[in-house]
């Protein structure tokens, strides 16, 4: 006999599922981001009211949905009385129109215009991710709009006070609706680079949650979590974007190491000392099994060369195993689609791990003489450990110590720490 | 919805050769044709150099006058468009095809409509309704 099923359960798994595809759906109905958020929230709280008693519905998703629509009817209808009260007639003659669209008069059963259309949610990605809005606007609102995340969630995962990220996301709905961003799916010749910028808002997302500079690493697990189901949506609804197919390949053979990554203490543990047995074999697959799929298609991108270099080391058995030629010449494809001085950096690691110390510290010290890089940690973090590998023991002391004072992650200065006490001599 | 396009660009302190004046004219005619084709052109113009421009201020009830922009920048207004737009995806198309945005910048602001309705907007757009 299956235990019975906790209605309570029930909401909670249905609110990460469900609450974007119904806020997307009605913002198409209804024209209006807030109107559409707060009817979403009252039929979640009817849910937890009533489903104890009354049973759940055959069609969850379905049944929130029209519940929100006719919450936001409720709503209209209210704003529509208080302007008669005011004689606002211009404003009813709007709310008119907002209440034909949305068919006031259809009854509960009929889901007629709220019947989810497939590109709803593709809709809602495109405009929360539009290049209008500022980086951490699109972030902040993608993860409230389409994620299943709370303002304070939000707001801790990126260490800022909640009024900052409820402001931000304030003006970026009111810049949404006062600069007319539209909500559709981008045409033809625009797409690539749209794409692109969404796939960049969802790297974001997950780097932030990966790679810790800070904070609560529940919330961080929760925000990788968040960045690869929506690129498991944004996958289902693009499923011929190789990008697409990248970014989540990407994902998953990089969280497969997550729990290797760090210590008993939440200390950091380096690739090359990771007990890889508990690299997570699923995510590998299912990785690896996604990069293939997108490799197939031939219009190679970014995305699909980051996932291309984390299956090379996850296939690697024991460190010494990795292929690190072919690691640089992935940097090397990537440098040419994206350069970057970081992609350089990362290319003189592999290099001086194919070919030796030496030629890998000629690349960092003319990116050293660049001076790009120069407050980035990892520059030097990078040659302190060539100059160790070559024996040049006070040149790596003083490397250590740049970048140990450029970090802001505690996990990372204690292992700086480390090395520097093990260059230094007692 | 409507769009007032800014011309942003860096002041010249030569004049351009004539091939090059010619060859801007050419452009600026050609993209005004191809938006006037579209219907979305609702008026454009080029504007003197900001060595022309006056600067009024009133102040306890008396006029200031000062020769000279506003704001004294590196990129100066240079002409607008005012265009009729589906949405802000229209008007940045629009943007950028205008021949000041290879050399400079465009602002793209958009009409504050007073009085303005969820009919007023267009329907793909997020329609303004609280």
């Amino acid at each position: 006999m299956s235990p019975p099923i906790d209605p309570h359960d029930v909401v909670d798994r249905l609110f990460r599922e469900e609450q974007g595809r119904a806020v997307a759906t009605l913002i198409r109905v209804l024209g209006d981001f807030d109107l559409a958020e707060e009817a979403v929230q009252e039929a979640f709280v009817t849910a937890l009211e009533t489903w104890p008693s009354r049973g759940i519905p055959d069609n969850p998703g379905a049944w929130i949905t029209t519940t929100a629509r006719n919450r936001a009817i409720d709503r209209l209808r209210r704003r529509k009385r208080l302007a008669e009260k005011a004689e606002l007639l211009g404003r009813e003659v709007a709310i008119e129109a907002e209440l034909a669209a949305v068919d006031p008069e259809a009854s509960i059963d009929s889901e007629a215009d709220v019947s989810p259309i497939a590109d709803d949610r593709l809709r809602l990605i495109f405009t929360c991710c539009h290049p209008a809005l500022a980086m951490d606007a699109r972030v902040a609102l993608t993860l409230r709009t389409l994620g299943g995340l709370s303002t304070p969630e939000i707001a801790r995962a990126f260490l800022v006070p909640e009024v900052t990220l409820a402001q931000r996301l304030v003006r970026a709905k009111r810049k949404i609706r006062d600069a007319g961003i539209p909500y559709r799916v981008p045409p033809d010749h625009d797409l690539p680079e749209r794409l692109n910028g969404v796939l960049r808002v969802l790297y974001l997302v997950f780097n932030e949650g990966y790679g810790a500079s800070s904070g609560d690493r529940l919330i961080r697990r929760e925000l990788c979590t968040e960045a690869i189901r929506l690129a498991r949506v944004l996958l289902d609804l693009m499923p011929d974007e190789p990008e697409a197919i990248g970014l989540l390949a990407l994902m998953l053979l990089h969280d497969a190491r997550r729990d290797a990554r760090t210590g008993p203490d939440g200390e950091l543990v380096l690739l090359e000392d990771q007990d890889r047995d508990r690299w997570n074999r699923e995510r590998i697959d299912e990785g690896r099994e996604l990069l293939e799929r997108a490799l197939r298609m031939r219009r190679v991108g970014p995305m699909q060369l980051q996932a291309a270099i984390a299956a090379v080391h996850d296939d690697a058995e024991t460190p010494a195993d990795t292929d690190w030629q072919e690691i640089a010449g992935l940097y090397a494809a990537l440098r040419r689609i994206e350069p970057s001085p970081i992609v350089e950096l990362n290319r003189a690691v592999a290099v001086a791990m194919a070919t030796g110390p030496d030629v890998g510290l000629r690349l960092v010290d003319a990116l050293v003489e660049s001076g790009e890089l120069d407050s980035y940690p990892y520059l030097h973090a990078a040659r302190a450990d060539l100059l160790r590998r070559l024996g040049r023991s006070s040149e790596a002391a003083s490397a250590y110590e740049r970048a140990r004072d450029l970090t802001t992650n505690a996990a990372e200065r204690a292992f700086l720490d480390g090395r520097l006490a093990e260059v230094t001599p007692a | 919805m409507r769009y007032l396009l800014l011309i942003y660009t860096a002041q010249q302190l030569e004049p351009p050769s004539d091939e090059a004046a010619a060859a801007m004219s050419d452009a600026y005619t050609a993209f005004g044709d191809e938006i006037k084709a579209r219907g979305l052109l609702l008026a454009g113009e080029a504007l003197t150099a900001t060595s022309s421009a006056t600067t009024v201020q009133v102040r306890d009830g008396q006029t200031v006058t000062t020769d000279g922009p506003y704001a004294e920048t590196k990129e100066a207004l240079g002409g607008f468009y005012m265009i009729e737009a589906r949405d802000l995806d229209e008007a940045i198309d629009v943007a950028a095809k205008i021949p000041g945005a290879k050399i400079g910048s465009i602002e793209i602001r958009p009409i504050f409509e007073f009085g303005a309705t969820a009919e007023g907007a267009s329907s793909e757009a997020i329609g303004a309704t609280s």
